[in-house]
């Protein structure tokens, strides 16, 4: 009887202090949840109240070829800025993790681009871009390059571009890395010595299993932000030139604000949430055959 | 003789370290040059004439020096950039002590009330980090604007849409506070329950002021998402005089249409500012927090 009355004290003492995060957990993420997926199976014009219509948006959907290019566009730019983001995060994370002086001054000088306002990013990278007048162009044309590629403005180049862009903002992606990589136990490195290992081997046998966590980390993050990339493309190119780089979150965004498409725009917010979800889940699986987690 | 080889090939050793050391620090020095040429051929534009600006072969060190581009983002009555950047730091102020403020109150619950139903709340709230914006942001906008047609308080085209919500606790927020409220030992609250404090005089009296470490990290990260937001904005707020930095940098980019490069630079710059002052007077702050997201991620 007592312990029940402690108990209920507990209870309503904790829903106390939870409280702001139910309330807000209800009316800005339940409900919206709830609305989007009902609006998802209407025509949602938005002057005009909600007509149900069944699964008609998304049999839409695969009939919409702009639909295609901007999942397309996505998923090719996730499919280039992801792993080669990764792979250079990782390798000046080992460079910022080696003993020489002035380390801290680099650290700061790579980490610094990721904390940008994306804004302001888009600007300056708008600025090296400029086919005419960019230092990117101004730089290769002093290498040797005669024509080279007008970048944004150019249907082949402005995607690369993008990718391109996006490596000025790993910072983040690398203290992460260094984190783990400072927590590696040296005794490993040690006893690998002792056996011989050159510094490929240490790094193939020793570091990327013990950090392999923390890449993982980093392979789920890097999913969720690629695929809903919006701010460097909605400001550089918006979208073009011949929709080369029109991008999923674009299209969401003109279905509901420009085409006033709300029933539309829900049901592609929900296949890219799915899309998501696929995806670290797939991440999730594959993490069984290479992620170790040590004493655990 | 023995003693010569030895020498010998521990000068080829040092050599080889030394080599080692030089490959690694050009390496570095390349790594370093490409993070930062972007930022200071900005900051570089930015202190030209438009005409130097757009010069070609372009010229590294601003000359006249213009110093005068900044002033005239605020004194040209045909930017609003002061009005931006009150209406910013405004919408800042007030999601960073929300977010502190309430994400603290929630992960005290978390952290140190025992309750039925904890860990079934618990993975929700971590589950909700999951839900990407885009997926809320169409009917987040339908509702504000039913709230505006019914209750008679306007929230599209007005800050609310960007700030209230920050007072309800952000999960990862929440996720980190109450991994640092954890290893506050327990017996430094009863102590104080024994002195007659009350739960939430412990939260504010025992806990916080040992906390303040992990809510600098949390106000810090709530300032840099609440500065660098750009979505939110551009999907809630309407009229040019309500815009904040990050929109109204790109309409003022749009309104140029690629001319003024100077000012365009220029007025990227100012947004970057604080971001920069607040990096350099909190590095530590920063580098730890990230960090700790990976790990305990």
């Amino acid at each position: 009887m007592v312990h029940t009355k402690i108990e209920t004290r507990n209870f309503l003492k904790g829903m106390a202090f939870l409280s702001p995060w139910l309330i807000g957990l209800a009316t800005f993420l339940a409900i919206p949840i709830g609305l989007s997926l009902y609006l998802s199976f209407c025509n949602y014009p938005l002057l005009q109240p909600p007509i149900f219509i069944g699964l008609r948006n998304y049999s839409h959907m695969i009939h919409d070829p702009v639909f295609w290019t901007a999942l397309g566009n996505t998923l090719a730019y996730a499919a280039m800025a992801l792993p080669v983001g990764m792979i250079i995060a990782l390798g000046a994370a080992l460079l910022l993790n080696s003993k020489v002086r002035g380390l801290s001054l680099y650290r700061t000088l790579v980490f610094l681009p990721s904390l940008l306002p994306a804004v302001a990013s888009a600007m300056v990278w708008l600025w090296l871009f400029n086919a005419k007048l960019g230092l990117l162009n101004f730089v290769l044309r002093k290498v040797g390059v005669a024509h080279p590629p007008a970048w944004l403005s150019s249907p082949r180049w402005a995607m690369p571009a993008l990718v391109l862009m996006s490596f000025w903002g790993i910072g983040n992606t690398v203290v992460i890395y260094l984190a783990g990589l400072q927590n590696v136990p040296r005794e490993l490195y040690e006893a690998a010595d002792i056996d011989g290992a050159d510094g490929w081997r240490k790094i193939r046998h020793v570091t990327l299993p013990c950090i392999s966590p923390v890449i993982f980390f980093n392979l789920v993050m890097a999913i969720i932000g690629t695929l809903q990339n919006f701010t460097a493309p909605y400001i550089m190119t918006g979208g073009g030139p011949v929709r080369a780089t029109y991008f999923y979150t674009m299209y969401l965004y003109d279905s509901a604000f420009k085409y006033l498409r709300m029933g539309y725009a829900s049901a592609m917010a929900w296949v890219q949430f799915l899309l998501i979800l696929a995806l670290t889940g797939l991440a999730f699986w594959s993490a069984r055959h290479w992620v170790h987690y040590q004493g655990r | 003789m023995r003693h010569s080889t030895c020498q010998a090939t521990l000068g080829t050793r040092r050599r080889a370290l030394y080599l080692k050391k030089t490959r690694t620090h050009l390496a570095l020095i390349a790594l370093g040059a490409a993070a930062i040429i972007p930022f200071l051929w900005t900051l570089s534009t930015s202190l030209k004439t438009n005409q130097a600006a757009v010069a070609y072969p372009p010229q590294w060190i601003p000359h006249p020096c213009r110093w005068k581009n900044y002033f005239d983002l605020f004194n040209t009555h045909e930017y609003h950039f002061l009005l931006w950047t009150r209406n910013s730091l405004f919408i800042a102020a007030l999601v960073v002590a929300g977010t502190t403020l309430s994400s603290a109150i929630v992960a005290y619950g978390f952290a140190k009330i025992r309750f039925r139903g904890r860990g079934i709340l618990f993975t929700v709230m971590l589950s909700t980090m999951m839900i990407p914006f885009p997926v809320l942001m169409v009917s987040l906008f339908i509702i504000f604007r039913w709230l505006g047609e019914h209750t008679g308080m306007a929230w599209l085209g007005t800050f609310k849409p960007l700030w209230v919500p920050a007072w309800f606790g952000a999960a990862f927020n929440i996720f980190l506070l109450r991994q640092f409220f954890l290893t506050i030992p327990d017996e430094l609250s009863e102590a104080a329950r024994i002195d007659g404090c009350s739960e939430f005089g412990i939260f504010t009296r025992v806990i916080l002021p040992l906390s303040k470490p992990a809510l600098s990290v949390v106000a810090l990260f709530a300032f840099l998402g609440v500065w660098n937001d750009f979505i939110g904005p551009l999907v809630y707020l309407q009229r040019a005089d309500q815009f904040t930095l990050a929109l109204g940098l790109q309409s003022f980019q749009s309104q140029l249409g690629g001319t003024s490069w100077n000012m365009l630079m220029a007025a990227s710059v100012l947004v970057m500012l604080p971001v920069l002052v607040l990096f350099f007077l909190a590095q530590r702050t920063f580098i730890e927090g990230i960090a700790t997201t990976g790990i305990k991620g």
